[in-house]
């Protein structure tokens, strides 16, 4: 068992190392990057003062960005300023990477984490209850209903929302995460307030899962409610709630534990579509813009931390899947 | 339908079927759902006190989507107290689907009994299995009926211990019983089966098992609760030999223990001869001949069993080849109504041409149905 986290844990190492290089790698080969457009809007800034041309802005701030070396190098001393817990200033914002990571994540955390729970009280049951009435009406209705989520783009489904609870019944404001007198309210009321400016988010994102995983839930619980087991277990006069809710769920749970798994990196990659078109300053949106300014280093930090997450979660797949099944349990 | 291709359906056959479906099923299958029957509705009286259970012109249907499947077309057999009747026939006879229908898990909702009676020995009553609803059978099953299945690689629960697995049939038919005692029960059990280190299973998976162990874990969950009624349906078919022996043996040894009856079912004659005192064949979903066993076993009535009997390798006697019925099993939808073997058969003789033929007394426990004794047992009284 040791061995086996031990060479995982190796693997994985090797895995964010070489992924963040192919990052630093594209990265670093983008046709335009934000020196070029700082240069570019100084040499503008400069030309009728007859200051330094765009070359001359160019080379000076390359050096002072680090860039004039090649991406090896470059590469490895962002990478051993990383070992030292050092991920740098980003250039777009000005302040540590670290910094203004915290203060966006927490909007997206949030916002996720609440999307997840709402997505499993409602697909579990939902695709159980599917499954039970196979090709019934009820069925039906939930597989046109989840079909419908999953073919929705999400600006489409947004907007409907926004028009028909914003602006149509008036019931929440159009985007932001706070409202128009968020400061003047009380610690209560500004929770509230920012509640309230996440319910078209949280839907959103929400209806745009259900779909997925109500039929994940579906198709394994049909194959379980098949298996020789649950007809063992009906022949024992067990009740039918309890041969669902016991038998065939506990049996259910394993792959979608470790379908559950693969979700936890996107609970802090941020939804960036959503969080635009809702304009929540959440990580999605900030790695967005910071990505399209050619910002290095929060990019790099954005990835590598995205990266790490994967590994982690791949590795509590292993692990949720030897808790909820005694079979591939190790002794 | 067309006669040239029985399989093909049109999209509008499709939709007549599925609404016609649609309209039965919600009749029966809401009939099965009801909470609360009071007993009368499905009490009944045994035909003789003797039996067990009673099979009277059972009829259990699939209604699919290509058609209504006669899968158990009109069986009728009796199951005495304390006697192992083997069930044999060749695959998709109907075997499985008559113990199921006893135990109303057929597959549900297109799985019926349509008509017909199983009147099921309590002791002191008899309940008509076939009119009960699923909530009253609840206390039925795994208590009065019991099963012993074909798989025992998979029906056990992979996630729950063995110990667990047990407990819980025990509690569900014992409510009065404490932990402790449930526990002393179940290992009680796995020691009755031949597993030594009874404790030490009870703590264990499944997977942890051998395939033998499993059979011996599912007869000891069957047995648990001392039914009155054992429905072995194929327990040995995914065993070696030498522990289909071991099985066999075994079962033998605690029906005695517990005065249980055994409904065998199998497509292995060898078991049967074995096992069973009583001897049903099936075919298409109807009993064909049905008797004592030294009186189908030395006395093959039906040129079914007689095919059955020949086609099964005899020791000391060389041969090319094993001898095989010629042809296959109607398509069970839409059957006709002639004897289902003629067109397989041998030995036709005129009556053949005619309607399906009644059940004809060789003796009084001998039944057959085939127009070739009609004459020679006075035109079978058919009960």
């Amino acid at each position: 068992m040791w061995k086996f986290i031990v060479r995982r844990v190796f693997l994985a190492i090797i895995i964010v190392f070489l992924g963040s290089f192919i990052i630093y790698g594209v990265m670093r080969a983008m046709p335009t990057s934000f020196v070029d457009a700082m240069a570019r809007q100084r040499a503008a800034a400069s030309a009728t003062t007859g200051g330094p041309t765009f070359e001359e802005w160019r080379a000076q701030l390359n050096e002072t960005y680090h860039l004039d070396v090649n991406p090896v190098v470059g590469f490895l001393s962002w990478m051993g300023g990383v070992l030292h817990g050092d991920f740098g200033t980003s250039w777009m914002y000005g302040i540590p990477v670290t910094q203004k990571f915290n203060e966006v994540i927490w909007y997206s955390v949030v916002l996720n984490i609440i999307t997840l729970v709402l997505q499993v009280i409602t697909c579990i049951p939902l695709g159980i209850q599917a499954a039970r009435r196979q090709y019934s009406g009820f069925d039906y209705g939930i597989t046109v209903f989840a079909m419908l989520c999953i073919s929705l783009p999400t600006f489409f489904l947004a907007t409907v929302l926004k028009y028909i609870f914003a602006i149509r019944l008036e019931l929440v404001d159009l985007y932001g995460i706070v409202g128009r007198f968020h400061q003047q309210l009380s610690p209560a009321g500004k929770m509230l307030d920012m509640a309230q400016h996440m319910i078209l988010p949280v839907l959103t994102l929400a209806m745009l899962n259900i779909g997925g995983l109500t039929r994940y839930t579906r198709t394994n619980m049909l194959e379980v409610l098949n298996a020789d087991y649950i007809r063992t277990a009906r022949a024992k006069g067990l009740p039918e709630k309890e041969v669902i809710n016991r038998h065939a769920f506990r049996n259910t749970l394993i792959p979608l534990v470790s379908y559950m798994s693969y979700l936890v990196p996107s609970l802090f990659s941020g939804s960036m579509i959503t969080e635009t078109l809702y304009q929540i300053p959440g990580i999605g949106y900030i790695a967005y813009d910071a990505m399209v300014a050619g910002d290095l280093p929060f990019t790099m930090f954005y990835s590598m931390f995205g990266l790490i997450l994967t590994q982690i979660s791949l590795m509590l797949a292993d692990i949720m899947y030897a808790v909820v099944d005694p079979r591939v349990r190790v002794n | 339908m067309s006669k040239k291709d029985t399989n093909f359906i049109s999209a509008r056959e499709a939709r007549k079927i599925s609404k016609e479906n649609n309209k039965i099923l919600k009749k029966l299958d809401g009939r099965l759902s009801r909470k609360n029957v009071p007993e009368s509705e499905y009490l009944t009286t045994m035909k003789d006190p003797g039996n067990v259970v009673e099979f009277d012109d059972l009829h259990t249907y699939f209604f699919t989507d290509v058609g209504t499947v006669h899968a158990v077309d009109g069986v009728s057999f009796n199951v005495p107290a304390g006697k192992t009747v083997g069930i044999v026939g060749e695959s998709g006879c109907g075997k499985s689907v008559t113990s199921l229908s006893l135990m109303q898990l057929l597959q549900r909702p297109t799985g019926q009994i349509v008509s017909g009676e199983i009147r099921l020995n309590l002791g002191d009553k008899a309940y008509d299995v076939a009119k009960m609803p699923i909530d009253a059978m609840r206390n039925i099953r795994g208590n009065v009926v019991s099963m012993i299945f074909q798989e025992p690689m998979t029906s056990l629960n992979p996630v729950f211990r063995i110990g667990f697995q047990l407990d819980e049939v025990i509690k569900l038919h014992n409510t009065g019983m404490s932990d402790e005692e449930v526990k002393q029960r179940s290992i009680d059990a796995i020691k009755m089966v031949g597993i030594p280190d009874a404790e030490g299973i009870y703590s264990r998976y499944p997977h942890e098992l051998s395939g033998g162990m499993r059979q011996r874990i599912v007869i000891a969950m069957a047995l648990v609760c001392n039914p009155r009624v054992i429905i072995a349906d194929e327990p040995t078919t995914a065993l070696d030999v030498t522990i289909q022996a071991q099985i066999l043996e075994l079962l033998r040894k605690l029906k005695g223990e517990i005065n249980a009856s055994i409904m065998l079912i199998t497509h292995d004659l060898g078991v049967i001869a074995e096992m069973a005192d009583y001897v049903v064949v099936m075919y298409a979903g109807r009993v064909v001949e049905k008797g004592l066993a030294n009186e189908v076993f030395l006395d093959p009535r039906h040129p079914y069993t007689i095919g059955l009997m020949e086609s099964k390798p005899v020791i000391n006697k060389k041969v090319d080849r094993l001898y095989s019925i010629p042809g296959s099993v109607p398509n069970p939808i839409n059957m006709p109504d002639y004897c289902y073997f003629r067109d397989r058969c041998e030995k036709c003789v005129a009556r053949c041409e005619g309607k399906y033929p009644p059940e004809c007394h060789v003796t009084d426990t001998h039944i057959v149905s085939c127009w070739r004794y009609f004459d020679e047992t006075k035109g079978g009284t058919g009960r």
